[in-house]
């Protein structure tokens, strides 16, 4: 009977183009990225062999510690308050507004889809130090409070990138943890009540615990994603002051192509998908213990 | 006479218990009501703020306190000004972001289809597969990608762009399809290949129109996902006429200063508004597509 579904032909003709578009263009291109690691130079200048000077450089580099120290302290940060911003959304969706949430939902994820570049300009004119106070300085003036240089203090810059990217997330992780709450039996939270537990006391002792393989789900997502910054830190400060809001990704760009050095670019690169998988691999692991105790 | 002026003294000490009652509630409700006035300040006003800046004048910004109402609501020369650039910005990003759109899709959702439908060894392997793509960060193959493009005279085009842009959709697509076609049962493809049709045609005809919703649904996930980008369009984008509205906008503020705060507010709108409106007809598939792409991925 599967004969039909078992048609090589077909198959290939079905599962081709996409298997060679996705090998050609990422899969070939990840292992080639290995090689570039034992090379220096770039398109431009031409490659050299240069065996494993690359990974030496990258353990005496001074710029890596710094660059590696902002990407985990950025990503530590920002995944919790984009998790626990989300669920504390989650739960006013659920238990306070309860069918009414509808429109409030809709109007805090409408960051989710803003452009990057868009939402990071209009955070640098918010906070905006010079020629002109942004609207947070002069709120801040109105208080009788003096402005202050946000972008232009390491500090500070740390505080609004963060404030920026859990303020653009943390929409989207409410709707994703609120589906999670949805999901909870009804009869159980009924249980829960004949017992006599009260709002929090149920969420406590009833929803946080039911509701967390979905938390753990959505801080691998944010984790993965926040490991990654990019565009948000490139739009935001472009990693100033100085170098003090570089984290690796922004690093690699740098040195490939505004040092055009290709070949330590991709150790960089490899660095930081080392980082992503052992992160994704420690939380599974963790997880998947804290679930077999429970 | 009496019993009226009883009834009416009963209903009047109803309302006032009911009116009572309804202060009480009030007042037991507030802090929901400061919590969502906070949100609302938080998400709508620096967005509102933003509209209005991009209507006033230079001598605005300037003079007025930054929290100011636009003195002429019909004031469009920063629009103007902005258009000019941003069109071309706007023209290229459509040009990159579509055809990748559409033939990520179309091989994606055969693929999907022969993942999950067709019966071979090595399925779940080759899903797999798909999956490494959508866990490895972009930086690692930017720049092998960059030689060969360089290599092959590609670099004066939005062909890199497209190119990229098709290959990065395809490890989601094909793997969100792969989930919806897993709750279609293999008879039905078994029926109609026994009514004649060829299993390609199936496809075409049967599965393609049945996935309808699931496919747009994707389409607009990867749709904001493309038009948003701004690590590969940077990278690929070495001449200033091909640049995405996104590394366009980026670039805008040092085309005009810093300090000519009106054409930026305008061009940033710009940017914000084309995704507003999409936004306004389909938030709830977009925000339930991009849910189910979390959870899958």
């Amino acid at each position: 009977m599967h004969t039909v579904l078992r048609d090589k032909r077909a198959i290939a003709l079905l599962l081709g183009p996409a298997l060679l578009v996705y090998t050609l263009v990422m899969l070939v291109p990840m292992l080639w990225s290995l090689g570039y690691t034992v090379f220096t130079g770039g398109v431009l200048s031409g490659f050299t062999f240069t065996g494993f000077s690359n990974f030496e450089r990258l353990f005496t580099d001074p710029a890596v510690g710094p660059a590696v120290v902002f990407t985990i302290k950025y990503a530590l940060i920002v995944t919790i308050g984009q998790v626990i911003a989300g669920y504390l959304l989650a739960l006013l969706y659920h238990f306070f507004l309860k069918r009414a949430s509808s429109l409030v939902r809709t109007l805090i994820f409408f960051p989710v889809v803003l452009p990057t570049v868009a939402v990071s300009l209009l955070f640098q004119k918010l906070f905006e130090f010079a020629p002109q106070n942004g609207l947070v300085n002069s709120a801040l003036n109105a208080f009788g409070m003096p402005s202050v240089d946000w972008l232009g203090n390491p500090e500070t810059a740390f505080i609004v990138i963060a404030m920026m990217d859990i303020w653009r997330a943390m929409g989207f992780y409410g709707v994703l943890l609120y589906t999670g709450l949805l999901d909870i039996p009804d009869d159980i939270v009924e249980a829960a009540r004949l017992d006599g537990a009260g709002t929090w006391g149920l969420i406590r002792h009833v929803i946080i615990p039911l509701s967390l393989p979905i938390v753990i789900s959505s801080a691998i997502f944010s984790i993965n994603g926040t490991l990654k910054v990019f565009d948000s830190v490139y739009a935001l400060t472009g990693g100033g002051p100085g170098t003090s809001t570089t984290p690796l990704t922004l690093y690699m760009y740098r040195t490939s192509f505004a040092g055009g050095d290709y070949g330590y670019g991709a150790t960089i690169a490899l660095l930081l998908t080392i980082m992503c998988l052992l992160v994704t691999a420690v939380i599974f692991r963790a997880s998947a213990s804290s679930t077999k105790e429970a | 006479m009496t019993t009226i002026d009883r009834d009416v003294s009963i209903v009047a000490r109803r309302d006032s218990r009911n009116g009572a009652r309804r202060v009480a509630t009030f007042f037991k409700r507030l802090p929901l009501y400061v919590v969502l006035a906070v949100l609302l300040v938080v998400f709508v006003y620096p967005l509102v703020w933003l509209l209005l800046g991009s209507l006033k004048t230079q001598d605005e910004f300037l003079n007025n306190p930054t929290w100011a109402l636009p003195e002429n609501w019909f004031n469009f020369g920063n629009y103007e000004a902005a258009w000019s650039s941003v069109s071309g910005y706007l023209l290229n990003s459509v040009l990159a972001v579509f055809p990748s759109l559409l033939i990520a899709l179309l091989i994606g959702t055969a693929a999907g289809f022969a993942l999950e439908i067709m019966v071979f060894k090595g399925r779940r392997t080759m899903l797999l597969l798909f999956l490494v793509g959508i866990m490895i960060p972009g930086q690692m193959i930017l720049l092998p990608l960059f030689s060969v493009y360089f290599q092959a005279g590609l670099s004066q085009s939005l062909w890199p762009l497209i190119i990229t842009y098709t290959a990065s959709a395809l490890p989601l697509t094909v793997f969100m399809m792969a989930t919806y076609f897993r709750a279609i049962p293999r008879e039905v493809f078994e029926a109609s290949t026994l009514d004649g049709a060829s299993i390609i045609r199936s496809f075409v005809s049967i599965a393609l129109p049945m996935m309808r919703n699931a496919i747009f649904t994707i389409a607009l996930v990867q749709f904001f996902f493309l038009w948003n980008d701004l690590l590969i369009a940077l990278t690929f984008t070495t001449d200033e006429s091909l640049r995405t509205v996104q590394v366009g906008l980026l670039n805008f503020t040092g085309q005009f200063g810093v300090v000519d705060y009106g054409p930026t507010f305008a061009a940033i709108c710009i940017n914000v508004i084309i995704i507003l409106v999409l936004y306004l007809f389909l938030n709830q598939r977009v925000m339930r597509g991009l849910a189910a792409g979390a959870v899958k991925g």
